[in-house]
């Protein structure tokens, strides 16, 4: 990178999941044959179908406070992306060992805190972090679950090679896309589907239910109340709380519409008040009861908490489980895997540098250029900075930041995300995408074939959140046991003569 | 249910069902304007119309006289008016928004594609010559809405709160389009304009027709009032709304295990007193203050139900 001074989009060298050196991958040879042979206007034809199907059932995430349209399409682009059963089968492994870790990791850290005793992870990092709530010390939640949703964002860089970017331990959001984009493109592309023998991913709601049922307070019985907890309207992912809560037939309740007494949560109804037993809360751990953490939201429950350590309603996920997913935890997730499951990790991290580490940041402050840095403690793509791509004087002001506020810093190289093709405006073009598969822990965990992928419309971006302007696919795990079988032929009427 | 899913409910219909009065009164007035301009009393049409859309005070401290093009502006797109054809779309889809989960696809479609198809419509196009085509979509698009929630929703209490809110929005629209033409129904003189004023006066409930199939007669005033105040039959009739209020409120109680409260009194109260009312009774102690008394009863109403199953 000689004249450093200009934006530099030189893509990188990535690994195409449809077009390997040697011609067109196994799994994609229907999808090239059909781009092949489907006329342009026609795929924009249905490109725009889709956008107008989106727009009606009103599958918008909110953007307040920006001006324009507040409620906003995610661009989904039509090309589904593929990946093959037995690659899925080897990263659902991978994803199972990491969850279970993970929450074995924050039993641990509000239970005995061996991990740290052992001296595999120094206690600062964990007691120290603001994703850490004291206020959990000391309480098991319901089955010992911490994380029960789990989204976690991988990448690609080669046929074999997948890493984790970060895990999502609090409130991952998303999963309705995978839910939708599925709809959208049976009903897109209904000939194409069949053509190819798909894993359905419709039964998530059902999963989600079940996790959730599995861990009520005993005293509930076998049908206890489960409630989703919204903060409203407003909030970027309302969609997603009425869609899930709708598919899986429970109240998507407001904070004003759930009171405690007695250390018991109930909802108010038009028939009186309705006991609680499971809450999935889609509020972030500070707004959750103005008693215990932030006295000033308005969207959370006051006693909450109180009738949470009462055992008297569980919290999914359960507050607190936000310090597995920190930047700074990360790097350890690993050891996690080893210290707790006594396994080799199966899925690798992507090497990273805490800025904090006199050694790291020394390393990061001389390779800016070649390093992605990111805030610790950010999400959704804000203020971060890809080396390659950044201009002398950001790279400075970065240079000026860690140097400021080492601690809130990290780094890694920056990794040539694998692509999929892609339509844009002057035709189909290779696109950068990562991947978020979605993970159950209940009784036992489950994950159903498939996840959110996202994918970076503009050419050599690296970044796919849709708050940077990244849009999403359909994701097809596909079974491999040859064609589908041939369908029984309809009876007709039958002409007499 | 959620207190919060059955008062968004209930507010989805009365503003959707209240777009819709909007739009009939204002076909009417329209109309009317036309055929009285040449008979000297337009401004009165414009005038009687924002009084029964309740929001002529706060016409009046924006503007100074009711004239064709103001209230016609008030009543379909100014923000400042929330009885507004535009506001309430606005606000019944907030409310759907808000309790997307109780609603059918079909309803919530139906009410989203009108707001979707609105706020991109330029004002030209709800103006002079078009006006008449908007108000029949207004009308089309209620009538949509309304059919998508009878055909495709579960008999649970989510409809019942979504069909009292209908009802009672519709109570509320006949008695208030009646009274302003209070005076044409209780006069002596019959004239050719007061024969076109009744003749809006049923059309404006879609019941120029229906009163020919009950009375077979000509228009008389005392049976106008006689239909939209007490014939069963009729579907926007004070009776026929309140029948289905009180039934509605009943059918909630049942669901509930009998619990009842002052919201199920008063609608019984006032479902038995029009039920067996007489209409010389009624002319006799003055349809003024009948009807102002009724709509007096219809906001008690909505108090009590509110104070019952909202927010107790």
């Amino acid at each position: 990178m000689g004249a450093a001074s200009s934006v530099s989009q030189a893509s990188i060298a990535a690994f195409d999941e449809m077009r390997a050196e040697d011609g067109v991958r196994a799994a994609y040879a229907e999808i090239d044959r059909w781009l092949r042979t489907t006329p342009r206007e026609q795929l924009d034809a249905k490109r725009r179908e889709a956008e107008l199907l989106f727009r009606r059932i009103g599958i918008t995430f909110a953007v307040y406070g920006e001006g324009g349209d507040p409620e906003r399409l995610i661009p989904f682009d039509i090309i589904p992306r593929i990946i093959a059963r037995a690659e899925w089968e080897r990263l659902a492994r991978g994803l199972r060992q990491r969850v279970r870790a993970l929450n074995a990791f924050l039993a641990d850290v509000y239970g005995r805190q061996e991990i740290i005793r052992g001296g595999r992870i120094p206690a600062p990092l964990v007691l120290g972090n603001e994703g850490y709530r004291p206020e959990m010390v000391g309480m098991l939640p319901p089955g010992g679950v911490y994380t029960h949703v789990a989204g976690i964002d991988m990448v690609r860089t080669g046929p074999d090679a997948f890493y984790v970017l970060e895990d999502n331990c609090r409130t991952p959001s998303g999963v309705s896309y995978m839910l939708e984009n599925r709809e959208a493109m049976l009903r897109l592309f209904p000939k194409l589907c069949a053509q190819h023998r798909v894993a359905p991913v419709s039964r998530y709601p059902e999963e989600l239910l079940e996790t959730l049922k599995a861990v009520a307070p005993a005293r509930a019985g076998a049908h206890p109340c489960v409630v989703l907890l919204t903060p409203g309207p407003y909030n970027s992912a309302y969609y997603e709380h009425c869609f899930l809560a709708d598919e899986m037939g429970i109240e998507v309740v407001e904070g004003a519409d759930l009171c405690v007494d007695d250390d018991v949560v109930c909802m108010r109804t038009t028939a009186g008040p309705k006991r609680v037993d499971v809450i999935y809360r889609r509020i972030d751990d500070e707004f959750l009861d103005p008693k215990a953490f932030r006295a000033d939201s308005l969207v959370g429950v006051p006693g909450l908490m109180a009738a949470y350590r009462a055992g008297n309603v569980a919290l999914a996920n359960a507050p607190g489980a936000g310090i597995a997913d920190d930047k700074a935890i990360y790097p350890y997730v690993p050891e996690m895997v080893r210290f707790y499951l006594g396994e080799e990790p199966l899925l690798a991290n992507v090497p990273t540098f805490l800025c904090d580490r006199e050694e790291d940041r020394k390393y990061v402050l001389g390779n800016l250029d070649k390093l992605v840095v990111k805030l610790a403690k950010g999400s959704g793509g804000y203020g971060m900075m890809i080396g390659p791509h950044a201009t002398r004087d950001v790279r400075e002001e970065f240079r000026a930041r860690i140097l400021a506020r080492p601690g809130d810093y990290i780094a890694q190289p920056t990794l040539a995300l694998s692509t999929c093709p892609t339509v844009v405006e002057q035709g189909i073009a290779p696109r950068h995408v990562d991947l978020r598969p979605f993970i159950l822990s209940g009784k036992e965990v489950r994950i159903v074939p498939g996840g959110l992928t996202r994918v970076a419309i503009r050419e050599g971006s690296l970044v796919v959140n849709s708050s940077q302007g990244g849009g999403t696919k359909d994701t097809w795990i596909l079974e491999d046991d040859g064609p589908g079988e041939a369908g029984f032929q309809s009876q007709s009427q039958s002409m007499g003569g | 249910m959620l207190s919060r899913t059955a008062d968004s409910l209930f507010w989805v219909a009365r503003y959707t069902e209240r777009a819709g009065n909007v739009a009939r009164g204002l076909g009417v007035a329209s109309r009317m304007a036309a055929v009285s301009a040449r008979l000297g009393a337009e401004p009165d049409e414009w005038r009687s119309l924002l009084t029964a859309s309740g929001g002529d005070a706060d016409f009046y401290r924006k503007y100074e006289a009711p004239t064709a093009d103001l209230v016609v502006t008030w009543l379909i797109f100014d923000p400042d008016n929330a009885s507004g054809i535009l506001s309430c779309i606005e606000a019944a889809r907030r409310n759907a928004r808000a309790v997307r989960t109780a609603l059918t696809v079909d309803m919530w479609e139906a009410l989203n594609d009108t707001w979707n198809h609105l706020r991109a419509l330029p004002p030209e196009a709800m103006e002079g010559e078009r006006l008449a085509d908007f108000l029949g979509w207004v009308r089309e698009r209620v009538t949509l809405f309304n059919g998508a929630a009878h055909d495709t929703m579960l008999r649970n209490e989510a409809w019942r709160f979504v069909h009292l809110g209908t009802m009672l929005e519709r109570a509320d629209n006949t008695a208030r389009l009646l009274d302003v033409k209070h005076h044409l129904l209780t006069a002596e003189a019959e004239g050719a304009v007061d024969y076109v004023q009744w003749q809006a006066v049923l059309r404006s409930v879609s019941a120029l027709r229906s009163y020919q199939w009950i009375y077979r007669d000509r228009l008389n005033p005392h049976r106008i009032a006689e239909l939209m105040i007490l014939r069963p039959e009729l579907p926007r009739s004070l009776m026929a709304c309140f029948a289905e209020v009180a039934e509605t409120l009943e059918a909630i109680a049942l669901g509930q295990g009998g619990r009842r409260g002052e919201c199920h009194r008063l609608a019984g109260t006032l479902a038995a007193q029009l039920r067996y009312g007489r209409i010389e009774t009624i002319l006799a102690e003055g349809l003024h203050a009948y009807l102002t008394a009724m709509i007096e009863r219809v906001a008690d109403l909505g108090a009590e139900i509110d104070a019952f199953y909202i927010r107790p």
